[in-house]
C-alpha cells in the first residue's frame, strides 16, 4: 500500500486517476481503516486528504449557506454554533454516527461515500438539499447529495473523482429540519429506519418540504410524495396521516437482523410523522 | 514495503518512529514506542480500549494510521499519572470504587473520562454514560465505572 499526502484536490484526483489498482481516499478513516484491517479492501494507493488547505474549515457561502470541508469531523460539526442553529437536523444526524471516539474522526463526506443506505448523516443532507463539489480528472462539478450513493457500498463517483466539499443552502426565514432514527438500544447502533424532514413555513402553513428516508431502500431516498402530503397544510392530523401513508408507500426495505420489511415500513410512517412535528416546531421557533 | 519516518509528540515528549503505512497508531505506540498501555480490543473502533487523544481530540488509535500522527500531539494512558508516580484523581477513584476487574478496558476508559471532564467538569450520569458508550467493559456492568467518574469529577471540582 502506497500512502500519499495530497496537497490539493487536483493532485489527489491525478494520483487516483493514474493509479492502476485499488484506490481509497482517507479523511476520517473510520470506514477505510476498518475495511483495511479486516482485509475486505486493501488499497494499493491510499490518498490522505487532510493536508489539503481548507478541508478542516466550515465557512459561510456568499448565498448565506455553509461550506463544510471534507475533513471536518462529527465532533467539530457538533461544536459549530452557526451550522447547528441553521441546520440542527443535519448536525443531529451526524452526531448519531458511532461513539465519541468515532465522532472525533468520522466525516460527512465519508459517511456519504461509504454508501450505506442506513448512513445517519445522509437523510438530513438530502432533506436540506445539500450539494457536493466533485473534483476529478475532468475538472469540478456540483452534484445534489442524493445522486452520490447508488446502492449499498456504491457511489456515482467515477475513477479519480472525489468530493471536495459539502454545501448547505441558506437556511432562510421560518425554516426547520430534524432527523431521527429507530434503533433497539439508545446509542452505538445502525439505523433500522431513519427519517429527515426539512420545512419552510409561511405563517403556520408549510410552504415547502423535503422528506428523506434511510434504511428502507438500497440508498437513502427523497420522497416527494411525502413532502406533497404536507405542503399547504399546518401539519394537522389529516396531513400527518397522509405523510405517514406516503412514507410507508415509498419504503421498499429488506428484512434482516435489524428488522423485518413489514416493521421497517411501519416505522417509516411513524418516524415521518414524529420528525415532521419536530421540524415544524423548529421552523416555528418553538424549539431549537 | 518502504517505511515512512514519523515525528510526533507523545505525552509531551518528542518521538520518532518508522511506520509501515498500513500500521495503525495503536500498532506504532505499542510496537515501536513500547507504550503498551493502550490496548487492542476489537481493532475496528467499537470497543474504545485503544482510546488516545490526537491533538486534544478523543479517538480510537486503531482507526488512525501511524503515518497520520506526523506533527501531531498524542496523549496516552502513560501520560496520565504524575511523573513521580502520583495517580490522577480518576485513577484513584477507579481503585477506590473497584471500577475495574480484568483491567483491559481501563486505560481507554480513563483516557476517555479525562477527555470528558476536561470539557465538562460537572457531567450528569446520563452524560457520562453517553460519552463512554464507545468504551466496552465486559466485567463491571459499568455502574462502578460511572460512579468512579462522577466521584472523580466532584473531587476535581473541589480541588479547583
Amino acid at each position: 500500500m502506497r500512502y500519499h499526502c495530497a496537497k490539493s484536490f487536483s493532485e489527489a484526483a491525478e494520483i487516483a486517476a493514474g493509479a492502476p489498482g485499488i484506490t481509497r481516499f482517507l479523511a476520517g478513516g473510520t470506514d477505510v481503516l476498518v475495511q483495511l484491517r479486516s482485509g475486505l479492501v486493501t488499497p494499493d494507493d491510499l490518498i490522505d486528504l487532510k493536508q489539503i488547505p481548507g478541508v478542516h474549515d466550515i465557512s459561510r457561502t456568499p448565498e448565506g449557506g455553509w461550506r463544510i470541508g471534507v475533513a471536518v469531523s462529527g465532533a467539530e460539526l457538533g461544536e459549530h454554533a452557526g451550522v447547528k442553529a441553521d441546520w440542527p437536523g443535519v448536525v443531529e444526524g451526524m452526531g448519531l454516527v458511532g461513539s465519541t471516539q468515532v465522532q472525533g474522526r468520522a466525516t460527512l463526506a465519508g459517511n456519504l461515500c461509504n454508501g450505506s443506505p442506513a448512513a445517519d448523516s445522509v437523510p438530513g443532507l438530502v432533506a436540506a438539499e445539500a450539494r457536493v463539489t466533485v473534483i476529478g480528472p475532468n475538472g469540478a462539478r456540483e452534484v445534489p447529495v442524493e445522486e452520490i450513493p447508488t446502492g449499498p457500498g456504491k457511489t456515482s463517483l467515477g475513477p479519480g473523482e472525489l468530493i471536495a466539499a459539502i454545501t448547505l443552502p441558506a437556511r432562510g426565514a421560518a425554516g426547520g429540519d430534524a432527523y431521527q432514527r429507530f434503533i433497539p438500544r439508545t446509542e452505538m447502533d445502525i439505523a433500522v429506519v431513519g427519517c429527515a424532514v426539512n420545512l419552510t413555513l409561511t405563517g403556520e402553513t408549510i410552504a415547502a418540504a423535503r422528506v428523506a428516508l434511510g434504511a428502507v431502500a438500497p440508498t437513502v431516498i427523497l420522497v416527494p410524495e411525502a413532502a406533497a402530503a404536507i405542503v399547504g397544510t399546518a401539519l394537522d392530523d389529516a396531513a400527518l396521516e397522509a405523510l405517514a401513508a406516503a412514507a410507508r408507500a415509498a419504503a421498499s426495505p429488506i428484512s434482516d437482523k435489524r428488522g423485518t420489511a413489514e416493521f421497517r415500513t411501519h416505522v417509516a410512517g411513524v418516524l415521518a410523522r414524529r420528525v415532521a412535528q419536530a421540524a415544524y416546531a423548529r421552523a416555528k421557533g418553538d424549539t431549537k | 514495503m518502504s517505511k515512512i519516518h514519523v515525528s510526533a509528540t507523545v505525552n509531551g515528549d518528542p518521538v520518532e518512529f518508522l511506520a509501515d503505512p498500513r500500521e495503525t497508531l495503536l500498532d506504532c505506540l505499542r510496537d515501536h514506542l513500547d507504550l503498551t498501555g493502550s490496548k487492542e480490543g476489537c481493532g475496528t473502533g467499537d470497543c474504545g480500549a485503544c482510546s488516545v487523544l490526537l491533538d486534544g481530540r478523543l479517538v480510537c488509535s486503531c482507526l488512525v494510521l501511524g503515518v497520520e500522527a506526523e506533527g501531531k500531539r498524542v496523549e496516552t494512558i502513560e501520560g496520565m499519572a504524575e511523573p513521580g508516580g502520583e495517580l490522577h484523581p480518576l485513577q484513584r477513584k477507579f481503585i477506590e470504587h473497584a471500577a475495574l476487574q480484568c483491567g483491559f478496558c481501563t486505560p481507554g476508559i480513563l483516557v476517555a473520562s479525562k477527555a470528558l471532564l476536561a470539557r465538562n467538569p460537572d457531567p450528569t450520569e446520563e452524560e457520562v454514560r453517553y460519552w463512554l458508550a464507545g468504551n466496552l467493559c465486559r466485567c463491571t456492568g459499568y455502574d462502578k465505572i460511572v460512579r468512579a467518574v462522577m466521584d472523580a469529577a466532584a473531587d476535581l471540582r473541589g480541588a479547583a
